[in-house]
């Protein structure tokens, strides 16, 4: 029953491993046998959205995914996504439209908006609602998030 | 809300799979994508002693059409299925489904077979199951065979698979070039389980009906086939006050049961409104596809 | 105060936030990514009955389990600790000895011992090497429960069959008071028309995406404590893990790192805030406590929930004559905050509205449910919903305009400053200061195109078989309370301003407006402000952030310690420069004499001449340092308003509401941040949208809760709710420097109502009433079936 698994995947572009117990969730695994404090917990139970991550390039959230089932995948966190100094469009305009208060759900909605327009690329205001409305937010109202998402899709269509 | 402790295994085999599950005797899950298994192992609702995972069991994720017949294979995502052109093409009522199931990131981890197994009644993929005539096939340490979508749901989150049965795919006629279809449902959000969901499939020409199939989710324990309905459609044809009879016989025979999300009365009246609106959608399509 | 240089002003800017980098990029320190060398982790036993006694818990499987270092029950820790202290919500002398009233606290103890009282109360606690390993130990605990009779009807709680809960108590009446205001009596008997309705404002709660938590951490070598909790209440903390552990102040430290959200749920002292220093000191390492969504659900406190038996008078033309409530609120099991909330229902029920007779009675009752506690709003939605509803069935009686109605018995601007004619919670007489309240209902009609070209579309879709309805709320509400807010300002040795207070920021972007209104006080940049919040360490004493008062208060204490300060550090540089004290000016992060640019020091140079010693450049008579510590205690409330308005599209065949408009006209005083003050206010109405469509905790008659995850507690999404607009006003506060008020609930006060009244307006034909929240699609179409 102790019998530990190794964990090998590409995390953020690096090569990384692990050793857990088998039921320990992805999202565990990343903050804590990663170090990558970034993707929060807010359920536990694949709804609130917070913890969602790409999981070989997919939006898909690490609470209902065990650390063992990203053996072999390629994982991009919240920690990924800004390239050295310079911010992602997203985290800019995020910035920009005060897409964020507390910050908690934001690593979440970061990545969920990332595959949103990898999925979509010219989506209208219901489309936005539609794909962030896999994300919950308690703090913003979501005005400043559909408006940032927009914008990006907007730079990226010009 | 962590999970309990469980051994983990990860077969590279079906048959290795069935023979594991066979060995514990009921006390082993299977693991597909985990969207729904994985919550209920951190709210610790059940502590299985093993959990079997399928995601290194080749040849599981495979969607293809063999004379005229589906195949997908049960580890195929949701989103996989929902992108893919073969379903769009020959199975247009399951592409209209998928988007409905949860958000995009839960069709990432969340597969097919993983979601028909779950048998949650009020989710899209068994209903949707049942109203294309399809079936699953399961792998147990006998063999395989294949269980009609009619035969499968048989109670809230059960099927009539063996305790030591993996259900490895489905398969599902082609739907028919001519033929209307809608899936319609209403839930709080969007992205929720359907608080009532119904699916239509329909043939036929010039306001005459060949076929039809009106199926509901979040009825009771199960999908139900709306058969008096769909009879009364095959009798008096397509036209608007057909189709409002129709649903009205939907009120009429369909058993709902109330629990903290809705009344029965309330699933009852709703169950009535959504078979109106699918009909009448799917009729519209079919008549418009006669035209195209 | 000069405002000469060339110094751009940065209140009023909508200046990007500095919090969002860190948080942008995954760098937020939240109380879960908080570690400690030999850190434990904790997991609690929660009762799973409502209401029974405790005959035994019985720990030794989970004291042997795996990777378990301590264990405790109720009982032993009854032996050492006293409970929470209760009424943390303290009510001035001045409040009681106006108000009539009877206060009865039960103190909560740390783990319960005697009686469960709620699904969710925690038994006993387990420290093991982590939260896997916690939460096994956790399900190894067996406690022997004697079931009691739940008790899960506020007023069923009253009857005299109904179980006791504080059995001392002898009742589950808690509290009860009453506030009253001319001839209520008189005025209903001479009045020829009445209304009487009962409405219910459902429990539900602020949720945070962040659950709650704590790390503690006790140093030996001092015997000092240093606790980190997701709080809005440092200093709170503080003060009662001293008392709980017997400790001085100056041995307790309470810190907020990064906060996923507050909303008034994390606005008191909670059992487990003082349970983890017990932990730590007693066990002798660190610990850390992240609750998890199922806690959070049945223990992090609930709120509203509050039934109203109200009446109103009024003439022909629709004027008030009298308003009369019997409301019960339903406490739950605990009662950790006093009665704040039942007062701010009372007394926000006269809202923006002229009563010469009013009178409100109320009863604060326990059950076997979570403890209520403040959510934004924090009992004025309740109030609002009364009101509000009425205004609408007066105009229903007498076949006008609901705006009419309210237009009639507005207070307007010409009658400022106002006086209400009942004590506020902090005692002061309720006089609204400022504002337009009549300007912002005509600036709602006017953004949604006009009542008469809404009615004309509303009859026109009526045609198509379409429900569209119209629905307003309007509200005062009172901000910036007291007792007090406290800064500490510094010159820095580097020439920045650094400042240190009690605030406790949970996303409203602090460090951002602090920083723009420093900035403007010393003629610097933001950039050159650096902020210490949510630290005790930083400044003995503070209150903390909840009500809406930290920028009102915290903006107030800032200014009169930056004028003193401001005051210091001229002397110092006129002595440095040898001129007077009247001829200097700041600019740019230097001091330098009017009308000469070459001539000037920087403040770094001011701050090492400041410096006590030798060398030193200060006057004779100046002491050392350059640092300033003001408490700013408000007179009183300062009165915020907002009038919301809505369009709605009912299907009538399924009940859903379709929110098509959202218009909001608000008025907090002068606007530090433009964005930052949007978001608030979009922010808050999108909780008060989820509490009148979405959001709601069940009980069951056993007291189970069955609202247990999210898929139960459904949160409003970003598919659920429209683009809100708010359009602003500006009446300054004569009541503090900077003219502001607060407004970080504001949002949250009127959509129940706007949206109760909208949906009513929508289903007119069928003459529905929608007096109980939250409105599901089943009551719609049972609204409709049942006019059939």
């Amino acid at each position: 029953m102790d019998d530990l698994v190794d964990i090998n995947l590409t995390v953020n572009g690096k090569a990384r491993h692990g050793r857990c117990e088998p039921r320990k969730l992805l999202v565990d695994f990343i903050r804590e046998d990663l170090g990558l404090t970034g993707t929060h917990a807010g359920c536990e139970h694949g709804i609130c959205g917070a913890c969602t991550i790409l999981f070989d390039g997919e939006a898909a959230r690490s609470c209902t995914t065990l650390a063992v089932q990203a053996d072999g995948a390629q994982i991009m966190t919240v920690e990924g996504l800004a390239g050295g100094d310079s911010l992602h469009p997203l985290q800019q305009a995020f910035h920009e439209h005060h897409a964020l208060q507390c910050g908690f759900c934001t690593p979440g909605m970061l990545m969920t908006a990332v595959d949103l327009l990898n999925t979509v690329p010219n989506p209208t205001e219901a489309q936005i609602r539609d794909g962030m409305s896999a994300v919950i937010c308690r703090c913003t109202g979501y005005q400043g998030i559909v408006n940032a998402v927009a914008a990006v899709a907007a730079a990226k269509n010009v | 809300m962590k999970p309990p402790k469980f051994t983990y295994h990860a077969p590279e085999q079906l048959d290795e799979a069935v023979q594991l599950l066979e060995r514990y005797a009921g006390n082993a899950r299977v693991l597909s994508g985990g969207q729904s298994l994985i919550p209920m192992l951190n709210f610790r609702l059940f502590s299985p002693e093993a959990l079997i995972d399928l995601r290194r069991v080749p040849g599981l994720a495979e969607i293809r059409i063999e004379e005229d017949t589906l195949h997908i294979g049960a580890m195929t995502r949701q989103r996989a299925a929902e992108n893919s052109d073969l379903v769009a093409r020959k199975l247009p009522l399951m592409t209209e489904a998928l988007g409905w199931v949860g958000h995009l990131p839960t069709r990432s981890r969340g597969t097919i077979g993983g979601s028909i197994a779950h048998a949650d009644p009020s989710a899209e993929l068994p209903m949707t199951l049942l109203a294309l005539d399809g079936a699953v096939v399961v792998r147990g340490v006998s063999g395989e065979r294949t269980i009609a979508a009619d035969d499968l749901f048989s109670s809230f989150f059960t099927t009539t698979l063996a305790p030591a049965e993996i259900l490895c795919g489905v398969r599902i006629p082609a739907m028919n070039a001519h033929c209307g279809f809608a899936v319609e449902e209403y839930a709080r959000r969007k992205g929720d389980f359907a608080i009532v969901g119904m699916a239509a499939v329909l043939e036929g020409k010039d306001g005459k009906c060949t076929r039809a199939r009106l199926v509901s989710a979040g009825i009771g324990g199960r999908p139900v086939r709306l058969r008096a309905a769909e009879d009364l459609l095959l009798k008096n044809g397509l036209g608007a006050q057909s189709i409002i009879a129709a649903s009205r016989a939907v009120m009429e025979i369909v058993e709902p049961t109330s629990d903290p999300n809705a009344s029965a009365d309330y699933r009852r009246h709703l169950a009535g409104v959504l078979a109106e609106r699918a009909l009448l959608r799917a009729a519209n399509m079919l008549k418009e596809s006669a035209h195209g | 105060m000069s405002s000469q240089g060339a110094h751009k002003g940065f209140v009023g800017q909508s200046v990007p936030r500095r919090e969002d980098l860190r948080l942008l990029r995954g760098q937020g320190q939240y109380i879960a990514d908080f570690t400690l060398p030999g850190m434990l982790h904790v997991a609690f036993v929660r009762s799973p009955v409502a209401h029974a006694r405790i005959k035994s818990v019985d720990l030794s499987r989970a004291a042997a389990a795996p990777g378990v270092h301590f264990v405790m029950s109720g009982l032993e820790l009854a032996k050492e600790i006293p409970p929470v202290q209760d009424q943390q919500l303290p009510l001035p002398r001045k409040w009681r000895t106006t108000v009539p009233h009877k206060i009865f606290d039960p103190r909560q103890p740390l783990l319960a011992w005697d009686k469960v009282r709620h699904v969710g109360e925690a038994v006993a606690v387990i420290v093991a090497e982590n939260r896997y390993l916690a939460e096994d130990a956790v399900d190894l605990v067996s406690v022997d429960y004697e079931f009691l009779d739940p008790v899960v009807d506020a007023e069923a709680a009253l009857g005299a069959g109904a179980a006791v809960l504080h059995e001392q108590n002898g009742t589950n009446l808690l509290a009860e008071f009453s506030v009253n205001k001319g001839d209520v009596a008189g005025a209903f008997a001479a009045a020829r028309q009445t209304l009487k309705r009962r409405f219910y404002h459902h429990r539900y709660a602020g949720i945070p995406m962040e659950c709650r938590g704590a790390a503690a951490l006790h140093d030996a070598r001092t015997d000092a404590v240093t606790i980190w909790s997701s709080t809005q209440v440092v200093h709170w903390v503080r003060r009662e893990v001293a008392l709980t552990l017997g400790l001085s102040e100056a041995r307790v430290r309470c810190v907020a790192l990064d906060v996923g959200g507050g909303f008034g749920t994390k606005g008191h002292v909670y059992p487990e805030d003082l349970l983890l220093p017990y932990l730590a000191r007693r066990i002798g390492r660190p610990v850390k406590w992240i609750e998890d969504r199922r806690e959070h659900l049945q223990s992090a406190c609930h709120s509203r929930d509050q039934i109203h038996d109200a009446e109103i008078a009024f003439d022909a033309s629709g004027k008030i004559l009298a308003f009369r409530d019997s409301m019960i609120m339903d406490c739950g099991a605990w009662n950790p905050v006093g009665i704040g909330i039942p007062y701010n229902t009372a007394s926000h029920l006269i809202g923006p509205y002229k009563m010469e007779n009013f009178s409100v009675r109320a009863r604060v009752v326990a059950t076997n449910k979570v403890p209520n506690a403040p959510y934004r709003g924090a009992g004025r939605p309740e109030a609002v919903q009364v009101v509000e509803r009425l205004m609408d069935l007066i105009a229903r009686e007498l076949g006008v305009e609901p705006a009419a109605v309210r237009r009639r018995n507005l207070v307007t601007a010409a009658d400022m400053p106002y006086a209400a004619g009942i004590p506020y919670r902090d005692g002061q007489p309720i006089v609204y200061d400022s504002g337009d309240y009549p300007l912002a209902l005509e600036k709602v009609l006017a953004e949604i195109g006009g009542l008469d070209a809404f009615r004309a579309r509303q009859r026109a879709a009526r045609a198509e078989g379409r429900h569209l309805g119209l629905g307003l709320g309007m509200y005062t509400e009172g901000t910036g309370v007291g007792p007090f807010e406290g800064a500490t300002v510094r010159v820095d040795p580097s020439g920045k301003i650094y400042v240190s207070a009690g605030s406790c920021p949970q996303g409203q972007g602090m460090e951002t407006i602090f920083s723009q209104i420093t900035a403007d006080l010393w003629k610097v940049n933001p950039e050159d402000v650096i902020l210490s919040l949510a630290d005790t360490a930083g400044i003995p004493m503070g209150f903390g952030t909840i009500a809406s008062r930290s920028t009102v208060n915290l903006s107030g204490a800032i200014h009169v310690a930056s004028e003193r300060l401001r005051g210091k550090t001229f002397n110092i540089a006129a002595n440095m420069l040898e001129c007077a004290a009247a001829d200097l000016e700041l600019r740019g992060g230097r001091v330098g004499v009017v009308g000469v640019p070459e001539i000037s020091v920087s403040l770094a140079d001011v701050a090492r001449a400041s410096r006590p010693g030798w060398d030193h450049q200060r006057p004779e008579g100046v002491d050392a340092g350059l640092e300033e510590t003001y408490y700013w205690e408000p007179s009183t409330v300062t009165w915020a308003y907002a009038a919301h308005a809505v369009i709605v599209d009912v299907d009538i065949r399924t009940g859903h509401v379709k929110l098509e408009k959202y218009v909001i006209a608000h008025d907090c005083g002068v606007v530090v941040n433009p964005m930052l003050a949007e978001g608030q206010i979009i922010g808050g109405a999108v909780q008060g949208i989820g509490g009148a469509l979405f959001e709601g905790f069940n009980y069951d008659s056993e007291g189970q809760l069955l609202t247990g995850s999210f898929m139960d507690y459904l949160l409003p999404t970003a598919s659920d709710v429209p683009n809100i607009t708010v359009l602003h006003h500006e009446s300054p506060s004569p009541l503090n420097p900077l003219g502001v008020k607060g407004l970080g609930e504001g949002g949250a006060i009127a959509p129940p109502v706007a949206i109760a009244n909208a949906v009513c307006d929508a289903l007119s034909a069928y003459r529905a009433e929608f007096n109980v929240t939250p409105i599901t699609p089943a009551d719609i179409v049972l609204a409709v079936r049942s006019a059939a």
